[in-house]
């Protein structure tokens, strides 16, 4: 067997129950190498990684297939600690630092250097005293590998983020035998001059022999730093690349790809321009995951708006921040009326309504029944629904069970009847309850957030449909969020971009694969094209 | 600059806030109580002897995250278990208390591992556990000092069964030939003047050796030493002397005390330690990096188990006798409060915490029953105030964690506004 590569997984297929998340995907890497990892959400990038680490996740669902190879030998890799003494080391996306820890202490972590004691002699290694000189002086070492100047006695509590990057990376290069270093996501939270120079570190590492997986959703970045291009999408290898045979319009182009036919065609329309039902300027969302960095937009009577990007990339915290489920800040006019944020209920009140991308945790009362979910917030906040008996107010069974069942006709809410717990229903049939309780309200404007996640071929189909049927025959303007393209592109009139919680590049449906592809990765795929030519032009 | 100062002010109030509240509370105690500072002196030199070794057995878990560990009634009743047993076969004296500390340790352990792996079933709701841990064990603790020992295993020492009932009787006395009572502490006995010239003359030389060794400032251990030289004058002038008199200091428990402050400094600074203050901070992140997160918690309530049992045996060897049935209830409960007293939170505990936290405890239980008696003229005021203060410090203590945990929210676009 060939040893060109230090790391070689072959034919890796992985399954959670009866769902395949990868198949066949083979991944080589050679020593010294900067190897890029793309693919969109779901494509299989960190199934992929936790192969490769072990992780319990992996290990506690059947295993996988496939081989994983380092330096041409077979290994088994039983656990996240196992890789590491393997030597394969991670800087995680989410930072693993002690913040009450100095900066030696968290590179040294549970690899502390000791001096043997009378204790330790009868107990074990445990109860060696800690040699702090020695540590701080080899983390100053591993500091100043990353050209990092601060104080190895510093705490890590109340340091930029940008340090704390580093630091990681101090930590991973410290570790004597590391083969393979993988840097998830490892430049989205550094400002423009800290990832120039992470990459310039990264090239450094990659100098000395160590192999370095390179997981980024910013292509500029990858044709700046990588070497070698791996791409994936769902769950399969589209292709494995050397940078110098390719370019980032096809990078884009492969990363996205044409996922099987339209499921809903709508016939073309010009768009509606008449009069804005939204406006939104400077929305700033703290939806942890899903921050939203200063995002304006329009939104018109009468259209769909779709909002689409990568994962974490906060087109989820749009919705979220504008309905106030999360902290939020910003000027949002809804029908020229000023919306002020921070209660849910006077975004309901105004005439919004939300079905969330959460239904099982936001969306729905699960042991509650059918009708109860249905009328629940328009009981809440419009107060209907009810009797009164002076200031007691009882609910309207009567009205309740009929707006319920005419629901249950309109949307084919397949079930036993309206008193059925939603718990036991399909997630299809959970979504369109969700559907009914947001139609319940009367709104004028509808949030649809992930509409089909978790759902099968046949109720993605009706929930679309129905999206549609609202918004043409009812006049509703809609805004849906969706990781899945595809659907975006099937029944939106715009399709918005977002990017690190800014808004790229607000498209035309009909726009091209590659042009999806650069707005994802936090290109304007106009601006790249004219910067294309100029290059040519030189 | 004045900004600044109250800043400080405000801050150190906060975070200190369970023992200003005390202090001030002890002081108007005391006066209130009108007792002779001689005699408070000297119950609370007495306290201190038996209790505080139990309050240092609640550091080690506090530094692992898992909060005050009140299955430390746990390894009280271990503790117990072993004293029944070598008053059954009558070995007295330290000899005795040493056994009776080399049982606890196989039983301590064992119970410990038990909490430990139970506890690791219920991360972040350690203390709650702990709590009702200790109240079902005393079930168990009970079922077998009734119905297992006198009955199934027969005891034959005079005075542990009594005859025509069931079971251990209701107190087990240590004071008789077969006991040890007073074992650890008659070994050293000193007057507290001289023990605190002592204390004070090693202190001394020790802030000598480090400034020649320059590990410490000249001018700063210059001040302490004076400090010291006048505390020293002070006991010098009649009736503070007077308050000194007739108290005799149990120095080799206070040597034992000593020794498991030394221990709990240097285990902290050996790699176990390290483990225990990073699964402490954030268990993700400990466990990211390889540490056996389980294990270190599982050693960490052993460690405390087998320490608060030996704590119950200095405890019972002070007082010379005690409760079969109920001398470990109070003592999470009463060790808790100490410790919390003392300033410590239920994130963070040190040493000096748990001795001040213990004197202030201790002093208050010795004023308040007197101060009670003199507001209502009833005595039973007293013990109603005693249990009520206890839980109300450790209310207390977690209402000012929970506040602390509430910081100033951040709008959003200053939260989010560190991108290019």
């Amino acid at each position: 067997m060939s040893a060109d590569y230090v790391l070689e997984m072959k034919n890796i297929g992985k399954r959670y129950g009866e769902n395949t998340v990868l198949e066949g995907v083979t991944l080589q890497v050679r020593p010294g190498e900067i190897h890029a990892l793309l693919g969109e959400n779901g494509a299989g990038k960190s199934t992929l990684m936790n192969v490769l680490f072990g992780m319990p996740v992996i290990h506690t669902t059947g295993g996988f297939d496939g081989q994983v190879l380092l330096n041409g030998e077979e290994v088994h890799i039983s656990s996240p600690s196992d890789a590491m003494t393997k030597g394969i080391g991670m800087v995680h996306q989410e930072f693993m630092l002690l913040p009450g820890f100095t900066v030696t202490e968290n590179i040294k972590l549970n690899r502390e250097m000791t001096n043997r004691n009378l204790v330790s002699r009868l107990l074990g290694k445990n109860m060696e005293t800690l040699d702090m000189k020695a540590m701080s002086s080899a983390a100053r070492k591993a500091l100043d590998s990353v050209g990092m100047s601060i104080d190895e006695y510093t705490r890590v509590e109340g340091m930029p983020v940008g340090y704390m990057q580093f630091i990681e990376i101090a930590r991973e290069i410290d570790k004597t035998g590391v083969k393979v270093l993988v840097f998830d996501e490892p430049t989205a939270v550094l400002t423009e001059s800290e990832a120039e120079q992470l990459i310039r570190v990264m090239k450094a590492i990659a100098e000395t022999g160590i192999a370095i997986i390179f997981i980024t959703h910013r292509l500029d970045e990858v044709m700046e730093a990588a070497d070698a291009i791996t791409i994936l999408r769902d769950g399969h290898l589209v292709t494995s690349i050397q940078k110098k045979n390719t370019s980032i319009i096809q990078l884009a182009e492969l990363m996205i790809g044409r996922k099987g036919e339209a499921m809903v065609s709508v016939e073309s329309r010009p768009l509606p321009q008449d009069q804005v039902a939204l406006h939104v300027d400077d929305l700033y969302v703290n939806m942890p995951g899903e921050e939203v960095r200063g995002v304006s937009f329009d939104v018109f009577e009468g259209e769909i708006l779709g909002i689409g990007g990568l994962a974490g990339q906060g087109k989820l915290g749009i919705p979220n921040g504008i309905m106030s489920l999360y902290d939020s800040e910003g000027n949002v006019e809804f029908f020229g009326q000023p919306l002020k944020l921070g209660n849910a209920a006077d975004a309901l009140r105004a005439g919004m309504a939300m079905v969330s991308e959460d239904r099982k945790g936001v969306g729905l009362l699960l042991d509650q029944s059918i009708e109860d979910n249905i009328v629940f917030t328009a009981m809440q906040v419009k107060k209907e629904y009810l009797s009164f008996l002076g200031p007691i107010s009882l609910k309207n069974s009567r009205q309740i069970r009929e707006q319920a069942n005419r629901m249950i006709n309109e949307l084919d809410i397949r079930c036993f009847g309206p008193t059925q717990h939603t718990g036991t229903l399909s997630g299809g049939n959970q979504q369109k309850v969700c559907i009914a309780r947001a139609l319940t309200m009367d709104p004028k404007f509808l949030f649809v957030s992930e509409p089909t996640r978790g759902i099968d071929i046949g109720a993605k189909k009706l929930v679309l449909e129905t999206l549609v049927k609202l918004n043409r025959e009812q006049g509703m303007t809609i805004v849906m969020v969706s990781s899945e393209l595809q659907e975006l592109r099937s029944i939106c009139d715009r399709i918005m971009i977002v990017s690190e919680g800014e808004v790229v590049d607000t498209l035309s449906p009909d726009a091209s694969d590659a042009d999806f592809g650069l707005a994802m990765s936090g290109i304007k795929p106009s601006e790249h094209k004219k910067e294309a030519m100029n290059n040519d032009n030189q | 600059m004045a900004n600044e100062k109250k800043f400080n002010l405000s801050s150190f109030l906060r975070s200190n806030a369970v023992m200003i509240l005390f202090v001030a509370l002890s002081i108007v105690c005391l006066l209130a109580s009108g007792q002779n500072l001689n005699k408070v002196l000297g119950d609370l030199t007495g306290r201190m002897g038996r209790n505080i070794f139990i309050v240092l057995a609640l550091i080690i878990p506090v530094v692992a995250g898992m909060g005050i560990n009140f299955a430390i009634t746990i390894g009280a009743m271990a503790a117990q278990i072993a004293c029944l047993w070598t008053v059954e076969w009558g070995i007295s004296g330290l000899p005795g208390m040493l056994l009776a500390a080399a049982i606890t340790v196989p039983l301590a352990s064992f119970f410990g591992f038990l909490i430990g792996k139970l506890m690791n079933k219920m991360k972040g709701q350690e203390m709650i556990g702990g709590l009702i841990l200790g109240y079902f064990a005393n079930g168990l603790y009970q079922l077998l000092f009734l119905f297992v020992f006198g009955n199934l295993i027969p005891l034959n020492a005079p005075g542990l069964v009594v005859k025509g009932s069931t079971g251990v009787a209701n107190t087990i006395d240590l004071s008789t030939e077969r006991g040890f009572k007073y074992a650890l502490d008659d070994v050293w006995r000193m007057p507290l003047l001289d023990a605190l010239y002592l204390v004070l003359g090693i202190a001394a030389a020790i802030i000598l050796v480090m400034m020649l060794l320059k590990k410490i400032k000249q001018r700063r251990g210059l001040i302490i030493i004076g400090i010291m030289a006048v505390v020293t004058g002070l006991t010098f002038i009649p009736p503070i002397a007077a308050i000194f008199e007739n108290i005799s200091a149990p120095m080799a428990t206070f040597g034992v005390v000593a020794l498991l402050c030394l221990f709990n400094t240097a285990l902290l600074k050996t790699r176990l330690g390290q483990n225990f203050r990073a699964v402490g901070q954030n268990r993700t992140v400990a466990n990211a990096s390889g540490i056996n997160v389980d294990r270190v918690r599982i050693i960490a309530i052993m460690i405390s188990t087998v320490l608060a049992g030996w704590g119950q045996l200095i405890f019972v060897q002070n007082m010379g006798s005690f409760q079969t049935y109920g001398a470990h209830e109070q003592v999470g409960l009463y060790a808790g409060a100490a410790i919390l007293v003392g300033g410590a939170s239920i994130r963070k505990a040190t040493n000096s915490q748990a001795i001040l936290g213990c004197i202030l405890f201790h002093l208050m239980f010795i004023v308040v029953p007197d101060a009670g008696k003199l507001l209502s003229s009833d005595a039973s005021i007293g013990e109603y105030l005693r249990a009520f203060i206890s839980y109300g410090v450790i209310a207390l203590a977690l209402v000012i964690h929970a506040w602390s945990g509430i910081q100033k929210k951040k709008n959003p676009r200053e939260a989010l506004a560190v991108r290019r």
